[in-house]
């Protein structure tokens, strides 16, 4: 008797169900396409400002090179640039901005390097957690603060050693030294990353066969992280290569096509500092030579951006 | 013959061992001794401190920050946690194989060769050739693979990246091999050619296995260690040893018939 009616009242809830009726139809959602098209616009503003600067960039090379002073092809040959004689030879400022480049790579790559495997391989949780903040910390210093160390204390050294006659007040070697500093945290904090993402279980193994630290570290852990330590260089090297503070500070402001780096020279960032901080007149041809020299610098770190992609791709070890 | 001192009859000895992370004891008062050129497996429920006593013969536990080992282990009579003992020379005496292949992002051959390599391995060309293909037979991968040792060791199957992680531990010469359920990641068949391998290695080497398969145990080893989670101090403690047809045709202790068959764990 209880189990028929607990049945009928059972088909009763099935019928019911059955004929419920469901409405499936798209709803106007105002809010979601509200957020949705605010979102949209952020990302479209930072993409409209790249495309504004490098349109810029473009118009305003084009008008430099169309001028009869200058040429394409004497722009990348000239080994002599003066605005004023009315000659446009980039090399000696992409021969500066190099040459601090890698003299700031000879001091940000061992030192980030060292201080990425200490980090990730040797420090203790403590000393993990006191240091890393210090090295987030010198990042974040102004860079002309940078700029008056080389100026006024690396410099001095440098001619204390070397000798006043050797070295010039404004000089390549400091400037490029005291980037190297200025980029090594780039290069430690990027490569601890890449070291720490390495599994436990190859330093497990290493160990296990009797390996010692370092031979870890040096033979099993950075050749694993070599794609991420390779990409922080180049990350670091983008940033040495537009780094403008420093070299406008303390390299000088004569460009100077020379191999020594105890005279001065004018990197590309350099000279465009000081030019536009001068008072340039609107049109002139030394203010597009300053866009052209932009351009350039914009192909050389476009062109590191997309080597350390490729780097990553395919270089990268994959762990299940 | 059998009149030996402990030092010698015994590959490894523990005396009243207790191993600690940070202020948790892990395994207490465990003594005992592995045989020479015998299996040993260590078996017992998750958590009752196997691969933590596994890891005490090799100092692999020195890597975790806060572990501690108090007490003996003996090998070749000499008390490993000395303090003039050097964990690395140990390790190069006593070779460990890992639960997961953990093959470098190295070719074949420099999987292998790594190990000789940072032992100060002062041979020719040819003769690490030599040694590679010794490794690699030893641990019955050598015809899978010798077309082409320049191949990744990642790009080898599971079984066979155990395998090769077999033959890198067998290329330092080692004395002792510990395995830390090195088939749990492998499918029956790479799991018996681990088994026969391993009969094949007993003939040379000293093998410790730590395994949660029952069967196993029971087929692979010539004596088996029973551990279980002391229930108030949540210890693991040493609760039976013996030969393995011997704790699994007759145990003696009441827990570890239960544990064989199934009744808890
Ligand atoms: N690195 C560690 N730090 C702290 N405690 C640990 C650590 N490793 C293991 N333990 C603890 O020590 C005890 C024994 O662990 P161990 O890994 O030796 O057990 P096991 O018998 O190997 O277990 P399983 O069968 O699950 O592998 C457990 O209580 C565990 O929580
Ligand atoms: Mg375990």
């Amino acid at each position: 008797m209880a189990d028929q009616v607990q049945a009928s009242a059972q088909r009763a809830i099935a019928a019911q169900r059955a004929e419920r009726v469901v409405d499936l139809r798209k709803r106007p959602r105002i809010g979601e396409s509200i957020i949705q098209t605010t979102l949209f616009a952020c990302g479209f503003i930072s993409i409209f400002t790249t495309i504004g600067i490098v349109f810029v960039l473009f118009e305003e090379s084009l008008a430099f090179f169309a001028d009869p002073a200058v040429t394409l092809v004497e722009f990348f040959t000239n080994t002599v640039w003066q605005p004023r004689i009315e000659q446009f030879g980039i090399l000696p400022l992409v021969n500066a901005t190099l040459m601090v480049a890698f003299i700031a790579m000879g001091v940000a790559l061992p030192l980030g390097l060292g201080t990425a495997i200490y980090l990730s391989e040797y420090a203790s949780e403590r000393a993990r957690a006191i240091l890393k903040p210090v090295i987030e910390l010198l990042a974040g210093i102004p860079t002309v603060v940078y700029g008056y160390f080389a100026l006024t204390f690396v410099t001095p050294i440098l001619r204390g050693v070397f000798g006043q006659d050797v070295v010039s007040v404004y000089n390549v070697m400091s400037a490029g030294l005291v980037v190297g500093v200025l980029i090594t945290p780039i290069v430690a904090t990027l490569s601890e990353d890449a070291l720490s993402a390495v599994p436990g279980r190859l330093r497990q193994a290493s160990f296990g066969l009797g390996a010692t630290r370092w031979e870890t570290a040096i033979r099993i852990v950075v050749p694993a992280a070599l794609s991420g330590i390779l990409a922080a260089s180049i990350v670091a090297m983008s940033r040495a290569i537009g780094e403008t503070m420093v070299v406008a500070l303390a390299a000088g402001a004569s460009p100077n096509l020379t191999w020594n780096p105890f005279e001065p020279a004018e990197t590309m960032t350099g000279h465009i500092a000081r030019i536009s901080g001068g008072d340039l007149s609107y049109g002139s041809i030394d203010y597009k030579s300053i866009f052209a020299i932009g351009l350039v610098l914009f192909f050389i770190t476009l062109g590191l951006n997309i080597a350390s992609r490729q780097i990553v791709r395919r270089f990268r070890e994959v762990y299940d | 013959m059998t009149s030996a001192t402990y030092d010698t009859k015994y590959a490894i000895e523990t005396r009243n061992m207790h191993i600690y992370y940070g202020a948790f004891r892990a395994v207490k008062d465990v003594s005992f001794g592995i045989e020479r050129n015998k299996i040993t497996a260590l078996i017992g429920p998750s958590g009752c401190g196997k691969s933590t006593v596994l890891r005490s013969f090799n100092r692999m536990n020195d890597l975790i920050p806060g572990a501690r080992t108090e007490g003996e282990v003996l090998y070749h009579g000499q008390n490993l946690y000395a303090p003039d003992v050097d964990a690395v020379q140990v390790r190069r005496e006593i070779g460990m194989v890992f639960q997961k292949p953990n093959p470098f992002p190295k070719s074949i051959y420099d999987n292998i060769a790594y190990g000789p390599r940072i032992n100060g391995w002062k041979g020719s060309k040819a003769e690490m050739d030599e040694l590679v293909e010794r490794a690699l037979r030893g641990a019955a991968l050598w015809d899978e693979v010798k077309d082409d040792l320049k191949k990744s060791g990642l790009a080898l199957s599971g079984g066979q990246q155990q395998r090769l992680c077999i033959a890198r531990a067998l290329a330092v010469e080692p004395e002792m091999i510990l395995m830390d359920e090195p088939c749990s990641a492998l499918d029956p068949i790479s799991t018996l050619k681990i088994e026969e391998l391993m009969f094949e290695l007993r003939q040379n080497y000293t093998i410790v296995i730590v395994t949660h398969n029952m069967q196993q145990a029971a087929r692979a080893s010539d004596y088996t260690a029973f551990f279980l989670m002391d229930k108030d101090d949540r210890a693991g403690q040493l609760i039976e040893y013996d030969t393995t047809s011997n704790i699994f045709q007759n145990p003696k202790d009441k827990r570890t018939e239960e544990y064989i068959s199934g009744r808890f764990g």
